[in-house]
């Protein structure tokens, strides 16, 4: 228990639902084979907010432990963990969002997202059409850096940027805090479990079904489809990032400006990424589609496609820009392609974006567990 | 006309189709359930007990063939055939290559199954993974498989199955019609009828006390387990075995559900406290055995007391060390209190928990070995694990007898061919818990419901594609 309250928070609706399943979840214990949740799920006799809020943020949502379920409805127990979990996500995103009334965007994320990414389109095509006069103009060698000076962008982006990765830390942290005891904290040794966080993350270890087969996507049969293309979004946008990070180190460490030739170490890399990042979000999407409809939480869907969708958009108005980069065609896709990653700096800490760092933190704390219990048996 | 018809949809019923479809013959499966609650009572099972000699994936050390027969001895008091016996238990070692294939995963034992990681392999995900994988595989080759058909009557002639006779019913409010669905042969494998109130009431009849014990047991299997088959083979003259009273029973949670109950119902201290009848009384020697190997016998324990009901009773030392039940029990500060909550009578209550306490000879208490806490001078005794009641806060739990499948079916032999005034039938076959209680007379040992289903629901399969090829049962 955290030591500012001395009260055992109530649960709410989401919470008791979970609170609730996980007493028959643990009477059963049929799924341990497939996931980090039910393992740790073991090692508690009761679930209290903090169990159950990291216990959810574990949850990769594969859907085995629902066709598995012997107490699925139309059994009156009606256990469906995937969903009840998802929908305690979703509050734990709200709860720790940073300033915390900003949590709020969390309940009508498609909205939310929507809505910046209109802003900032409309604002970077508003400031094209100022400051160049039109959108249709063919610029010698691409040079983007005269339509926007590259300190213009450094400081929009950057300030954005920062503001918004700083939320984020707050919240993770703040979520951190609650979810995981002192003694858990002070742990002499966190880098193996920590290590060992890292590589389930970035391997996507519990989307493999626990027998390397992958998850459910439609029904009960096994797939590697959505870790794959969730790989190919995680690292294709690694690499878009990378591009951005050596073009940084180009421009101020060597002082060679944009734009970059075709056959440049940041293009290269915002080529492959940005494909990447093109397949992997219109694969997760089509297949968010075709998702049994009892998986997660149905009104957390436009949360999730609006997100897929704002990545695609990026990376395909980066692409055109590329590829258009010489033509009369550049400023407008300047512009749009600025619109969408700036309407992604700005919701980062209030969008899907969030998921992969409350679920690194689960992780680290499920294998300081782990340790710890193999720690208590020797 | 199709060559082999498959009645029932679980684990027996597809093992036989799958068989059946490998050795190329054209399959129809019948469900009687809708498709959600296809696989009977295999959606419930968690594992399949397996011979091995020598360390295997999931399996550590071994279990050799003579162990397992000996275990099997001593579970059924001798009620059992060992030559089909040690057919399963040999089937039992190399079947599960077989089952990899068709998309069974195996998993280590579950946090709580220790004590049986030598003896049984765990299906990862449980049974209902199991049955979706061997659907999905049942689909993949080309079986037919209808749900919401259930088989009321068989047509036989001279020994021979002709027909299977599908009643008119109604679906989603869609009306089907009568069917009468031909085949050259045919495997039964709908399972038992536990799930059949006026049958469990005729067999278990009236006690002493006036009472139908049977309308107080909850079932933890299917609901559609209602055994119509099984009574019109049995009307038909197909050769029976077993007593139909004998069943896997256990004490489980009095408020589990009435059907489909599954595994965690149970409740798995009574080896670590008392068990009291509704009276206040105890009636059977709590720590008589290890509780995996006591279970078994506990729903016919709390059968046979009046209202059918039982009180496992616990003191807060006893918490943590067993399976957290699903619900959770009375508790109280006082044993007087807990009496009251339960609707025990206070004072026989206090005072069997006073003798019984009184009776703990000083010991030490190890719940992983028979240790040498016992009472003195109560009956019955306790003989392992007793240590005083006398820490709250006390809980309780009440017990009623939960049925998970009925032994009664139909005898068979190592074709698994029905057998009809001693005569083998040609073309009809048994699988499943129609035909368990050749091997279990009664009795239980984990897992072993499983290696039979698996074990001859393969050997009808083929046996039913053989025959429909009109080549001999092997």
């Amino acid at each position: 228990m955290n030591a500012e309250s001395n009260l055992i928070p109530l649960l709410n609706i989401a919470e008791e639902d979970v609170n609730r399943q996980m007493q028959i979840c643990n009477a059963c214990r049929y799924c341990e084979g497939f996931c980090a949740v039910f393992p740790a799920m073991t090692q508690r006799l009761e679930f209290n907010k903090a169990d159950i809020h990291y216990l959810a943020n574990l949850c990769h949502n594969c859907g085995a432990c629902l066709h598995a379920c012997q107490y699925a409805a139309p059994h009156e127990f009606d256990v469906n963990i995937p969903r009840s979990m998802a929908k305690v996500r979703l509050q734990t995103y709200t709860d720790f969002a940073w300033p915390k009334k900003f949590g709020t965007l969390y309940q009508r994320n498609g909205v939310t997202l929507a809505i910046s990414s209109a802003l900032a389109l409309g604002l970077f095509l508003i400031l094209t059409l100022v400051i160049q006069g039109n959108l249709f103009t063919e610029i010698e060698g691409g040079d983007f850096y005269q339509i926007f000076p590259h300190n213009t962008l450094v400081t929009m982006f950057g300030s954005v940027f920062g503001f918004s990765a700083l939320a984020l830390l707050i919240g993770v942290v703040q979520f951190w805090r609650k979810v995981a005891p002192t003694q858990e904290k002070r742990q002499q040794t966190p880098v193996t479990a920590m290590l060992q966080a890292g590589e389930a993350a970035l391997t996507l270890k519990y989307l493999d079904g626990g027998h390397g087969q992958g998850c459910n996507n439609e029904d009960d049969a096994y797939t590697l489809a959505r870790r794959r293309f969730h790989h190919m979004t995680f690292y294709g946008f690694m690499l878009c990032f990378a591009a951005t990070s050596v073009a940084t180190l180009y421009h101020y460490v060597m002082g060679w400006q944009a734009p970059y030739p075709v056959f440049s170490i940041p293009v290269m890399l915002g080529i492959i990424g940005g494909l990447g990042l093109l397949v992997g979000p219109a694969g997760l999407l089509y297949l968010n589609y075709q998702r049994h409809p009892d998986h997660g939480d149905q009104a957390q869907r436009p949360m999730d496609r609006a997100f897929i969708i704002l990545l695609f958009m990026i990376s395909l108005t980066g692409l055109l820009l590329l590829g258009f980069r010489e033509t009369a065609l550049m400023p407008l896709m300047l512009a749009l392609h600025l619109g969408f990653v700036m309407a992604f700096f700005l919701t980062m800490p209030y969008s899907k974006f969030a998921h992969g760092f409350y679920r690194c933190a689960a992780l680290f704390k499920s294998y300081l567990e782990r340790l710890k219990e193999k720690k208590s048996k020797s | 006309m199709i060559d082999v018809l498959i009645i029932g949809g679980g684990n027996a019923a597809l093992c036989a189709a799958l068989m059946a479809r490998e050795a190329g013959a054209s399959v129809l499966l019948l469900e009687a359930s809708p498709r959600e609650w296809r696989g009977g009572n295999s959606q419930h099972t968690r594992n399949l007990r397996c011979m091995h000699d020598a360390p295997q994936d999931v399996l550590v050390d071994a279990y050799p063939e003579e162990e397992f027969w000996q275990d099997l001895l001593k579970v059924t008091d001798g009620k059992t055939n060992e030559e089909l016996a040690r057919l399963v238990i040999r089937e039992s070692s190399s079947c599960r290559d077989w089952m990899r294939q068709h998309g069974v995963h195996f998993q280590p034992p579950l946090s709580g199954a220790l004590h049986v990681a030598r003896t049984n392999a765990f299906f990862m995900g449980g049974g209902k993974a199991l049955v979706n994988a061997y659907y999905r595989s049942a689909e993949h080759l080309g079986i037919q498989i209808r749900y919401d058909t259930p088989v009321a009557d068989i047509e036989i002639k001279e020994g021979r199955f002709v027909a299977a006779l599908v009643p008119e019913r109604e679906v989603n409010g869609v009306h089907f019609p009568a069917e009468r669905i031909e085949a050259k042969s045919c495997v039964l494998a709908a399972g038992g009828f536990e799930s059949n109130r006026d049958w469990l009431r005729e067999a278990w009849g009236q006690n002493e006390r006036g009472e139908y014990p049977s309308d107080n047991f909850l079932i933890r299997g299917t609901r559609f387990n209602t055994g119509t088959l099984l009574k019109r083979m049995l009307d038909l003259g197909a050769d029976s075995i077993g007593d139909p009273t004998q069943a896997h029973m256990v004490a489980i949670d009095a408020r589990a559900p009435l059907y489909d109950g599954g595994i965690c119902t149970r409740i798995d201290c009574v080896s670590l406290g008392v068990v009291v009848n509704k009276d206040g009384e105890r009636f059977y020697d709590e720590g008589e055995d290890f509780w995996p190997k006591r279970y078994a016998i506990w729903g016919r324990l709390v059968a046979q007391q009046p209202d059918q009901i039982g009180y496992s009773i616990i003191d807060s030392k006893a918490v943590g060390n067993f399976m957290p039940p699903v619900f959770p029990g009375n508790k109280a500060d006082t044993l007087e209190q807990l009496a009251d909550q339960l609707g025990l009578p206070r004072e026989t209550f206090v005072q069997t928990l006073r003798s019984y306490n009184d009776a703990c000879r000083p010991g030490s208490f190890d719940h992983t070995k028979l240790d040498d806490c016992a009472t003195e001078g109560i009956s019955p005794a306790k003989t392992h694990w007793a240590r005083p009641i006398d820490t709250p806060p006390f809980y309780g739990y009440a017990l009623r007898p939960g049925v998970t499948f009925t032994y009664l079916g139909l005898k068979t032999d190592k074709t698994a061919a029905v057998r009809f005034a001693d005569q083998p039938s040609q073309n009809l076959f048994v699988a499943g818990e129609m035909m368990a209680g050749n091997v279990l007379g009664k009795g239980y040992t984990a897992g072993v419901g499983m290696s039979i289903g698996t074990a001859f629901g393969r050997i009808a399969g083929r046996n039913a594609a053989l025959s429909s090829l009109d080549r001999q049962p092997a």
